[in-house]
C-alpha cells in the first residue's frame, strides 16, 4: 500500500515545501532590513499583475517547459541529461541556422523549419553523451556537463568567427528577417478582442510547449516506446529479461531529451532576441532541472512548475528594478524554492508520511475497537 | 575438552532459566506489521528451531535480537535477566553470534584475518593473530571445526566460508548462535556436515536457533521448534511430538498437499536441442563450458545443482539477454546466439517462454501495475496494440481474466506488483508466461519465496502444461522440488552436465555428490564409509 494518498502526495509536499522555502526567504528579506510582505506584494504585482507582467512570466514558463520536459523524459529512463543548457545553445544555432540563410515565405513555415533544426541540432548535442554512455559506459552527467562548456566555446567560436557580421563588434547575428518573427501573445489574442500587452515576450512558442508537454504524457503513458523507457529506468536488469536494449532506450530517451532542450530555442532566440547572443539561454537548462524534479517528470507537473519558476524570475527581476534588494539576493530566493522543491523533498515527505501513517492507525484500531 | 567448559555445562544444566526469552516483541515497518507480540523461550544446551514462509517475520525477529532493529513493544531476557541490545556490539557482548544467510567475509583475507576482523585487540595485528591462532587450534578440538588458518576465504568453498563463520561467532565467546537459513547454499553433503557440527556445538552446552523453511530440516535437527506465520507465533512444539504434515499446515493455516501427483510422461519431439553450449562472463570466466542436453515435447527436463553452477547462465542465454556460443536447435531450427534475433524479443516470437530465477529483478517491474506487467516482454503483440499506442483496456481485461484463473490475490490489475506478495508475484509471471502457450518454457527457481499454499498451485500448473505436450526446462537449487516434478534430471556442477538420472532410480544422495562434482558415485560413497 502506499503511505500517503495521491492528493497528499502531488499537492501537499509541493505545496509545503514552498511555504517552507517562503518563509525562510521572507527572514532572509529581513534580514537586510526590507518588508518581507511588501517583497512579496511587488513580485506578484510584477509577474502576476498586468499583462505585461504575464507576458514575461509566461515568456520565462515556455523556456522552462521545454528544458523541464527534456529533463524529465531522461529522468524516466533513469538517466540524469544535465545538459539540456548546452543543447539548447546548440538548438539556438540551429534556429539561427534555420533562419538566416533559408529565405521563409511565412512564420508558420518558418517555425516549422526552425522548429526541426532546433531540435536536430539539441537532439545530436544529446546524442554524443548517449552514445558514450551505452557504448563505452561513460558517466553522462560527467559528459553531459562537459558538453555544456564544450558547446559555450562552439558557440563562442561560431558567433565571432563565423556568424558575426562584417564590422559588428557585437558576438551576436544578424537579425533575423521580418518574415521569421513569431507573432506575439497580442498578436494572436488581439483577433479574439482580448488586450495583451504588445511588449511582453510570450509568443507562439508558448503553444508548441503546451503542445510538447501534452505529446510527451502521451509518449511516456500511451505508446510501447514510453512503456520501454519508463521500465528500463525501473530496472535495467528486467528490460534485458524482456528484450528491451539498454542500448536502444539510452539513444533515444536521450535524443527526445536533447531535442526538447533544443527546442527552447524557438522561444528564445526566434520568438524573442530574434537574433542569436552569446549566451542566449540564461541558465533554462539548469532550472529546468529543478522544474523536472518538483514536477515529479510529469508533464503537468512540469507545466506548473515552470509557470511557477516563471513567475519567480519575472518577480525577481522587478524586485531588482524597483527595491533596494540586491539582484544576488532574487537569485537566493530562486535557490531556496529550488533547495526546498528539489534536494528537500524528503525533508517535507518523511514527516508527512508519519502523519498519515499515525492516522491511518489510529482508524485501523478504532474500525478493530468497534468490531 | 577443557575444565572451563566443563564448568560452564555445569552452570548452565544448573540453572533452569531459559538462554533467550522473548516477551511480547512487536515491530512494524510501515503499515506492515512484522512481529506482533511475539514470546519465545529458548532452553540452553538445545537446538530450537523457527519455521515460517517467507515473509512471515522470522529474520525480523533475529534482527531484534542482534541488535539491527529496535523493538516497538517487548522484552529481551538473556539467561535470566533483562537486557537491552541496541546494537550488534551489545548482542556480542551478550554471547549472541550471529550466521548470515549471505556470508558477511572479507574474500582476499585468510581465515584467521577474517576472524579477528573487528575484534583487534591492541595496535599491532601480529600479536592478535597469534592469540587468534592458538584459539582457533582449541576450538577446532573442541568442536571439530577445522579449517586451515591461511587458507583466503575465496579458494575455499561455501561450506568451509560457514565453519568461518560459526568460527567468528564461537570466537568472540558465542553461547548462542542464530543460523539464518543456513543450509541454502549447501550442497545436501554440507549440509549434513554442518548439521553435525550444530549437534556437537549443542553437546558442548551451545544453545542454537536454527531458522529456516526446509520441513526436513527441522525434523533432522531440532529439539523444540516455534511455528511463525504472518507475523505471529503460532506454536511452539517438541519437535519429537510433530510431523512435517502438521508443521505445514500450522505455516500456511490449512491442510497441504506436500507431493504432486501426476501421470508418466509421454515423449514427443526434441524441443530444445543444446550441444557444446558455452558462455563466458564479462569477466572472462567461462561459466558454461560445453553443454550438451535435449529437451523433448511433453516432459520436464529437471536441472539440479548448488546456485552459481552455471544454471542462470543457461537459463539467460536461452531466454535471449546472455551471449553464447555452441549449437541450440529449437524444433529443429538452430537459435541466434549472438547475432540481431539473440535479444528476448526474439525469442519469445520463436515460442519461447520464460520465468526468470529472480522475479524481483528479472520477471516484473516492481513498480508496474500488474496489467502493465502482464504485458512485459509481450507489449508488442497486436491484441496489446492500437495503431501507435498501446492498448491498455485490452490489457487490463486480459490481466483481470489471467489474474482470475490463476487465483491471483488480490484480483486487482491496477494494484502495483510491489504490493503483491511471492507468491502472488510469481503467480502473475507465471500467468504471463503459460498463457502464451509456448513450445518451450523456461523456468528458474518456481518456488523460491513462495509459500507453500502457492507452490501446490504452481507445481500443478508446471504439469499441466506439461500434459499438454509442451518442454519444461525447470532449474531449481530445492532437490525435492526437482525430484518432485522432472521425468529426467541433469545434474550442474561448474558449468557442465555432470550425468543424468531417472528421478525414480536416484535419490537425493545421489544427486547430492553429483552436484559436488563427484561423478564415480559408487567408489564415493564407498569412501566416505571410512
Amino acid at each position: 500500500m502506499d503511505v500517503m494518498p495521491k492528493w497528499a502526495e502531488v499537492v501537499l509536499v509541493p505545496l509545503i515545501s514552498l511555504l517552507l522555502a517562503g518563509i525562510i526567504s521572507a527572514l532572509v528579506v529581513l534580514a537586510i532590513g526590507e518588508d518581507p510582505v511588501a517583497a512579496a506584494k511587488l513580485m506578484v504585482s510584477g509577474a502576476l499583475g498586468s499583462t505585461y507582467g504575464w507576458g514575461y512570466t509566461l515568456y520565462y514558463a515556455t523556456n522552462f517547459m521545454f528544458t523541464g520536459l527534456a529533463v524529465a523524459i531522461a529522468f524516466h529512463a533513469r538517466l540524469f541529461n544535465i545538459g539540456g543548457e548546452g543543447q539548447a545553445m546548440l538548438g539556438g544555432l540551429g534556429v539561427a541556422l534555420a533562419c538566416l540563410y533559408i529565405p521563409w515565405p511565412h512564420w508558420s513555415l518558418a517555425l516549422v523549419g526552425a522548429a526541426v533544426m532546433a531540435g536536430l541540432f539539441g537532439a545530436i548535442w544529446a546524442a554524443i553523451p548517449a552514445w558514450l554512455q551505452a557504448k563505452r559506459g561513460s558517466h553522462i552527467v560527467i559528459t553531459t556537463i562537459m558538453f555544456n562548456f564544450i558547446a559555450a566555446a562552439l558557440l563562442n567560436y561560431t558567433l565571432v568567427n563565423m556568424l558575426r557580421p562584417k564590422g559588428s563588434m557585437d558576438p551576436a547575428t544578424a537579425r533575423f528577417s521580418e518574415a521569421t518573427n513569431l507573432p506575439t501573445l497580442h498578436d494572436l489574442l488581439s483577433p479574439l478582442g482580448i488586450a495583451f500587452s504588445k511588449a511582453a515576450p510570450a509568443n507562439i512558442s508558448l503553444l508548441v510547449a503546451i503542445a510538447a508537454c501534452f505529446g510527451l504524457w502521451l509518449l511516456i503513458w500511451r505508446t510501447r516506446l514510453g512503456y520501454e523507457i519508463r521500465a528500463y529506468g525501473y530496472s535495467e536488469s528486467a528490460a534485458k529479461y524482456a528484450g528491451i536494449s539498454p542500448v536502444k532506450i539510452t539513444m533515444v530517451a536521450m535524443i527526445i531529451s536533447g531535442a526538447l532542450a533544443g527546442l527552447m530555442a524557438i522561444n528564445n532566440v526566434m520568438g524573442e532576441a530574434e537574433r542569436l547572443v552569446l549566451n542566449s539561454t540564461e541558465g533554462a537548462g539548469f532550472i529546468g532541472i529543478a522544474v523536472a524534479l518538483m514536477g515529479r517528470s510529469h508533464p503537468l507537473g512540469v507545466f506548473i512548475a515552470a509557470i511557477l519558476f516563471g513567475f519567480l524570475y519575472q518577480g525577481g527581476a522587478e524586485l531588482a528594478l524597483w527595491t533596494s534588494i540586491p539582484r544576488e539576493l532574487i537569485v537566493v530566493i530562486q535557490a531556496l524554492v529550488i533547495l526546498f522543491t528539489g534536494a528537500l523533498d524528503n525533508m517535507v515527505r518523511m514527516p508527512l508520511e508519519k502523519l498519515f501513517l499515525a492516522r491511518r492507525r489510529a482508524r485501523v484500531a478504532k474500525e478493530g475497537a468497534a468490531n | 575438552m577443557s575444565d572451563e567448559t566443563t564448568v560452564k555445562r555445569q552452570a548452565i544444566a544448573a540453572s533452569t532459566s531459559p538462554a533467550i526469552e522473548l516477551k511480547g516483541i512487536s515491530k512494524a515497518f510501515g503499515p506492515v506489521q512484522a512481529n506482533k507480540d511475539i514470546s519465545i523461550r529458548v532452553m540452553p544446551g538445545t537446538i530450537h528451531g523457527i519455521i515460517g514462509e517467507n515473509g512471515a517475520g522470522k529474520s525480523t525477529l533475529m534482527s531484534i535480537l542482534y541488535g539491527f532493529y529496535k523493538a516497538d513493544k517487548g522484552e529481551v531476557w538473556i539467561n535470566g535477566s533483562k537486557t537491552e541490545i541496541p546494537d550488534s556490539q551489545a548482542a556480542i557482548a551478550a554471547g549472541i553470534g550471529m550466521v548470515f544467510q549471505h556470508f558477511k567475509l572479507v574474500e582476499n583475507f585468510t581465515v584467521l584475518e577474517n576472524i579477528i576482523l573487528g575484534a583487534e585487540d591492541g595496535r599491532l595485528l601480529k600479536p592478535s593473530l597469534a592469540k587468534a591462532r592458538r584459539t582457533l587450534v582449541e576450538l577446532a578440538n573442541d568442536y571439530g571445526l577445522n579449517v586451515d588458518p591461511d587458507a583466503l576465504i575465496q579458494d575455499i568453498g561455501v561450506g568451509m566460508q560457514q565453519r568461518v563463520e560459526i568460527l567468528k561467532a564461537l570466537y568472540r565467546q558465542a553461547d548462542i548462535l542464530i543460523l539464518d537459513e543456513p543450509t541454502g547454499v549447501l550442497t545436501p553433503a554440507e549440509a549434513d556436515q554442518l548439521f553435525r557440527i550444530l549437534d556437537r556445538l549443542k553437546s558442548e552446552g551451545k544453545t542454537i536457533i536454527l531458522i529456516t523453511h526446509k520441513l526436513r530440516e527441522i525434523m533432522e535437527t531440532t529439539d523444540t521448534v516455534s511455528v511463525m506465520r504472518r507475523g505471529e507465533m503460532t506454536a511452539t512444539v517438541k519437535t519429537a511430538e510433530t510431523s512435517p504434515a502438521e508443521l505445514a499446515e500450522l505455516m500456511v493455516g490449512r491442510k497441504v498437499l506436500l507431493r504432486v501427483d501426476k501421470k508418466p510422461a509421454t515423449l514427443g519431439e526434441v524441443v530444445l536441442d543444446i550441444k557444446g553450449l558455452k558462455v563466458v562472463d564479462d569477466k572472462g570466466v567461462e561459466r558454461l563450458r560445453g553443454i550438451d542436453l535435449q529437451v523433448r515435447a511433453g516432459e520436464v527436463l529437471g536441472i539440479a545443482g548448488v546456485a552459481g553452477n552455471g544454471q542462470s547462465e543457461l537459463l539467460e542465454v536461452l531466454g535471449g539477454y546472455a551471449d553464447g556460443t555452441g549449437e541450440v536447435r529449437l524444433n529443429g531450427a538452430p537459435l541466434d546466439l549472438t547475432g540481431r534475433l539473440s535479444d528476448g524479443q526474439s525469442r519469445r516470437n520463436r515460442g519461447i517462454a520464460h520465468v526468470p530465477e529472480d522475479r524481483q529483478r528479472e520477471g516484473l517491474i516492481m513498480e508496474y501495475q500488474a496489467w502493465e506487467n502482464t504485458a512485459f516482454g509481450y507489449h508488442h503483440d497486436s491484441e496489446y496494440r492500437a495503431g501507435l499506442l498501446m492498448n491498455n483496456a485490452a490489457i487490463r481485461e486480459d490481466t483481470a481474466e489471467k489474474m482470475e484463473r490463476f487465483d491471483v490475490r488480490p484480483p486487482n490489475p491496477k494494484l502495483a506488483a510491489k504490493n503483491f506478495s511471492g507468491g502472488n508475484q510469481q503467480k502473475i509471471v507465471l500467468a504471463r508466461e503459460i498463457e502464451r502457450n509456448p513450445d518451450l518454457l523456461l523456468i528458474g527457481q518456481p518456488t523460491r519465496g513462495v509459500d507453500i499454499g502457492a507452490i501446490e498451485f504452481i507445481h500443478q500448473q508446471i504439469v499441466a502444461l506439461r500434459d499438454q505436450g509442451k518442454a519444461i526446462l525447470l532449474v531449481s537449487v530445492e532437490l525435492e522440488e526437482i525430484l518432485a516434478l522432472s521425468d529426467r534430471i541433469a545434474v550442474m556442477f561448474d558449468g557442465q552436465v555432470m550425468g543424468e538420472r531417472q528421478p525414480d532410480q536416484t535419490d537425493e544422495k545421489e544427486l547430492g555428490l553429483l552436484m559436488a562434482g563427484i561423478t564415480d558415485t559408487g567408489a564415493a560413497t564407498a569412501a566416505k564409509g571410512t
